[in-house]
C-alpha cells in the first residue's frame, strides 16, 4: 500500500526494514542512538534494537570507518553515519586505503558490505563543513560504489539495497530535501540500485542531475515548458558506476545536453560525463556538452550560497546556451 | 654562530640523550630470560613450559631468521621488489603469534613473517607479496591473519572492529593488533585505543618498539615509554623484553587470556630493536650508530634462547645441527619458489576490484584483452 513519506522518513524505514531482515546489520555513527542522529533519520532505531546494533561511536570518523573493516571481515554489515558531508575526511583515509581496496587486496576473501551514508549538499543556512558535495572524490576511487537519491522510493529502496550490496557504497542523501514527500510502496518492486531513470521526457535539451539538483532540474523544466521548450531530465542515481545508457539514447534524440550538479565544477561528474557523451554520441550533438556546478571555491558563506548553488534560472541560462549553438 | 641559532638548535633537538644507544635498564621490563640466558622468575607473569615446546620456540626463532636472510638476498639479486627485514625482531613476534589460541585472529603490519610463521602462511605467500605478484597471497580467514597493512596503524582500528564483533557473536576469542613505535603517533591507533576501551573490545595491541620509525627515533615519537600511555585511555600497559620470546609468550598469552574473559584490552610494548634496515631501499648508517647495533647484538633473541638450551641441557649439538640443516632446506624452498613463481595474468587486475563487477570495468577489461590481442602474430 502507498504510504506519503519524506525523504528522511522514507530512509528511517528503509534502515529499519533491513535490520529487521539481517541481524548482521549494525548501525554506526555520531549521536545515532539516543538522539536518532542530528537529522533524526535513524529515530527510535537504538530503541528498538539495542545499544550493539545502533552503536553511539566516540567522535572520530576515522574510528566509525576502521571498526566497521573490522566488523565487515567478522561478517557483520556496518551502515556508518557521516554526520556531515564536510566531516567525512578524517575518514577519508580508511575509506580509499582500506574500504576500497580490501577486495581486490584479498582476491574477493574478504568482502567488504559497508555502507557510508552522507548528508549531503548545501541550502540550509549552515556554518562551513555542512553544506559540502565531495562525491567525486569517492567516485574517483577504484573499490567504492556511489549512489545519490533524490527521492523518498530511491531513499527507501535505495538504502535497503545499498545495504544488501557485497561491495561498499557511499551513500549521499540530498539533506536539505530531507523533508520533501514521495509516494513510497513498500509492497512495490525497487529499479535496481545501479542504474539511471528518466524522471521527464523531453525532446529540446537532455539535463543530467543527481540528488538535491533533480528537482531543480524539474523546475528548470516546467518553466522552459512555459516557454515552450521540452527538457528530458535524468536522475542519475548511480555516480559509480554510471549508467549512461539511457543518456546516450535521450542526447541522440535531442542533440543536447547539460550536467547540473552542486560541486564544483572543475573534474567534477559533470566532466567525465561530458567525455563519455561526447565520446558515444559525437555526431548527434548539436552543442557542446554543457556544465552547471559550484564554482571552484571553498562553499562560501551562508549569505552566499544563493549565489553558489545552481539554480533553476542557471539551468535554464545553460539551456539556452545550448540551443544557441 | 649567532645567540638566534643556537637557540633554534635547542628547539628543534630538545630531547636530552637522544641518540643514546637504546637499551633497557628499567625495573618494569618482563623478562624471563636473561641475555646471557640465564632463565629468572616474574612474580606476576609465570610460563610452565614443556623442553619441547622450549625447543619448539628456538625452531620457530631460527627459521623465520634463515627465510628472512634468503628473503634480504633475494631482494639483492633482484628476484624481490623490497623486502622489510624483522631482523632482531623474531622474539617478539614468534612469542606473540605462539600465544593465539585456537578461534583468535591476527591483524599484522607488512613485518611480521614471524608472526605469518606461526600461523601457517605459507612463506611463499609473503614472498609473492614482495615480488609484486600479488597483494598478499594467503587466506586471511583459513589463517586468522590479516593480510599485511601498509599504511601506518590503520589495522588497529580494523582489529577493534573485528574484536567489536566478537562481542556481538558471545565468542571467547581475543584479537591481537601489531603496529610499531611509530605508529603510536598516529591518530587512528588512538582512536582504536579510544574505542577499545570505551567498548571494552578483547582486542591486545601489541607494539613492537624497536626504537625507530625508518629514520626518528623513539624519542620523537613519544616523550614517555610507551607502555604508559595505556593508563591515558584507561586499560593496563606492559613493557616486556621484546628480545626474550619466553616472556614475549607469557605476557601476550595473560593478555589474550584477559581479553577472552571479558576484561579488555591491553597495550604490550615489546621493546626490541631493529638490526636491520627498515627494509631494503634504507641505508641505517645515515641516522644511527654503529655502536648502539653492536650493543643490542649482545641482546640478541635466538643467541639467548640456544644459550638457556645448552647450558640447562633441553638441546643438544645435534639438535642445532638440525635445525641449522632445516633452515636451510627452507631457504632453498623459498629461493625455487620465489623463482618459479609466475606472473599474474594482466586480467586479473580487473577481477577482484568488488564482489559484483560494474559494467564498466567490464568493459574495461574487455578493451585491455582486446588490445593485446592486436598484437597477436606480430613480432
Amino acid at each position: 500500500m502507498t504510504e506519503t513519506l519524506t525523504i528522511g522518513k522514507a530512509l528511517n524505514l528503509g534502515l529499519r526494514k533491513a535490520m529487521e531482515d539481517d541481524g548482521k546489520v549494525v548501525l554506526m555513527g555520531e549521536d545515532i542512538g539516543k538522539l536518532g542522529g542530528v537529522f533524526r533519520i535513524t529515530d527510535g532505531l537504538q530503541k528498538d534494537f539495542g545499544e550493539a546494533r545502533v552503536v553511539d561511536t566516540p567522535l572520530a570518523e576515522a574510528g566509525i570507518l576502521g571498526t566497521a573493516v573490522g566488523l565487515a571481515m567478522r561478517g557483520y554489515r556496518p551502515v556508518c553515519e557521516i554526520q556531515f558531508d564536510g566531516f567525512v575526511y578524517p575518514a577519508y583515509n580508511q575509506i580509499v586505503t582500506q574500504v576500497a581496496k580490501i577486495h581486490a587486496r584479498s582476491r574477493g576473501k574478504l568482502p567488504m558490505p559497508i555502507v557510508i551514508r552522507i548528508p549531503f549538499g548545501g541550502g540550509i543556512g549552515a556554518v562551513e563543513h555542512h553544506s559540502e558535495s565531495p562525491e567525486a572524490y569517492f567516485a574517483h576511487t577504484a573499490g567504492l560504489k556511489v549512489v545519490a537519491v533524490s527521492s523518498p522510493a530511491d531513499a527507501y529502496w535505495g538504502i535497503q539495497q545499498a545495504i544488501a550490496s557485497p561491495d561498499p557504497v557511499v551513500f549521499f542523501e540530498p539533506k536539505r530535501r530531507y523533508w520533501e514527500k514521495g509516494e513510497v510502496d513498500p509492497d512495490g518492486a525497487p529499479d535496481p540500485l545501479f542504474g539511471s531513470r528518466v524522471v521527464r521526457g523531453g525532446d529540446d535539451v537532455t539535463v543530467l542531475a543527481y540528488g538535491p539538483m533533480v528537482k531543480t532540474a524539474l523546475q528548470a523544466a516546467d518553466a522552459a515548458a512555459e516557454e515552450g521548450r521540452s527538457l528530458e531530465v535524468v536522475d542519475l542515481r548511480t555516480l559509480s558506476p554510471l549508467d549512461l545508457g539511457p543518456v546516450y539514447e535521450s542526447v541522440r534524440r535531442t542533440g543536447r545536453c547539460v550536467v547540473v550538479h552542486e560541486a564544483p565544477v572543475t573534474l567534477g561528474l559533470g566532466a567525465e560525463i561530458a567525455a563519455r557523451v561526447t565520446e558515444n554520441c559525437f555526431h548527434s550533438l548539436e552543442a557542446p556538452v554543457l556544465r552547471v556546478g559550484g564554482y571552484d571555491t571553498p562553499y562560501p558563506p551562508s549569505k552566499l550560497e544563493e549565489d553558489y548553488l545552481p539554480d533553476l534560472d542557471r539551468v535554464l541560462d545553460a539551456v539556452d546556451r545550448a540551443m544557441g549553438f | 654562530m649567532t645567540a638566534l641559532q643556537q637557540k633554534t638548535t635547542e628547539v628543534v633537538d630538545p630531547v636530552p640523550g637522544a641518540g643514546a644507544p637504546h637499551l633497557p635498564g628499567q625495573p618494569d621490563l618482563v623478562q624471563l630470560l636473561t641475555p646471557e640466558g640465564e632463565r629468572v622468575e616474574h612474580p606476576d607473569y609465570g610460563l610452565d613450559i614443556s623442553d619441547e615446546e622450549l625447543r619448539a620456540l628456538y625452531r620457530d626463532l631460527a627459521l623465520v631468521r634463515r627465510w628472512d636472510v634468503e628473503a634480504t638476498a633475494l631482494q639483492r639479486q633482484g628476484e624481490l621488489g623490497i623486502w622489510a627485514s624483522l631482523l632482531g625482531q623474531e622474539a617478539a613476534q614468534v612469542g606473540a603469534g605462539r600465544a593465539l589460541a585456537e578461534g583468535d585472529m591476527a591483524f599484522p603490519t607488512y613485518r611480521e613473517h614471524g608472526v605469518a610463521w606461526t600461523r601457517g602462511v605459507d612463506p611463499l605467500h609473503v614472498m609473492s607479496l614482495f615480488r609484486g605478484v600479488d597483494q598478499g597471497g594467503w587466506d586471511p580467514v583459513a589463517h586468522s591473519f590479516n593480510l599485511y597493512t601498509v599504511v601506518i596503524g590503520a589495522q588497529t582500528l580494523h582489529a577493534t572492529g573485528y574484536a567489536m564483533g566478537v562481542q556481538r557473536d558471545g565468542a571467547e576469542s581475543a584479537v591481537l593488533a601489531f603496529l610499531g613505535d611509530g605508529a603510536t603517533s598516529q591518530g587512528e591507533v588512538n582512536e582504536a585505543m579510544i574505542w577499545a576501551s570505551s567498548f571494552a573490545a578483547p582486542v591486545v595491541f601489541f607494539c613492537q618498539n624497536n626504537q625507530y620509525a625508518i629514520s626518528a627515533p623513539i624519542e620523537r615519537q613519544s616523550r614517555v615509554p610507551l607502555y604508559q600511555r595505556a593508563a591515558g585511555f584507561g586499560f593496563p600497559g606492559v613493557r616486556v623484553d621484546g628480545n626474550d620470546v619466553l616472556a614475549v609468550l607469557a605476557v601476550t598469552r595473560a593478555a589474550l587470556a584477559a581479553a577472552r574473559e571479558g576484561s579488555g584490552p591491553t597495550f604490550i610494548e615489546a621493546f626490541t630493536y631493529r638490526m636491520g634496515a627498515h627494509t631494503t631501499s634504507d641505508d641505517p648508517t645515515r641516522y644511527r650508530l654503529a655502536s648502539e647495533l653492536e650493543a643490542w647484538k649482545l641482546r640478541d633473541p635466538i643467541a639467548r634462547l640456544k644459550a638457556h638450551l645448552s647450558r640447562a641441557g633441553i638441546a643438544d649439538a645435534d639438535f642445532f645441527t638440525g635445525v641449522d640443516a632445516e633452515g636451510d632446506e627452507l631457504a632453498a624452498r623459498i629461493r625455487k619458489g620465489t623463482l618459479e613463481m609466475p606472473d599474474p595474468a594482466g586480467t586479473e587486475m580487473f577481477d577482484h576490484v568488488f564482489a559484483e563487477q560494474t559494467p564498466e570495468l567490464a568493459q574495461q577489461r574487455e578493451e585491455f584483452v582486446a588490445y593485446h590481442a592486436s598484437f597477436e602474430g606480430e613480432q
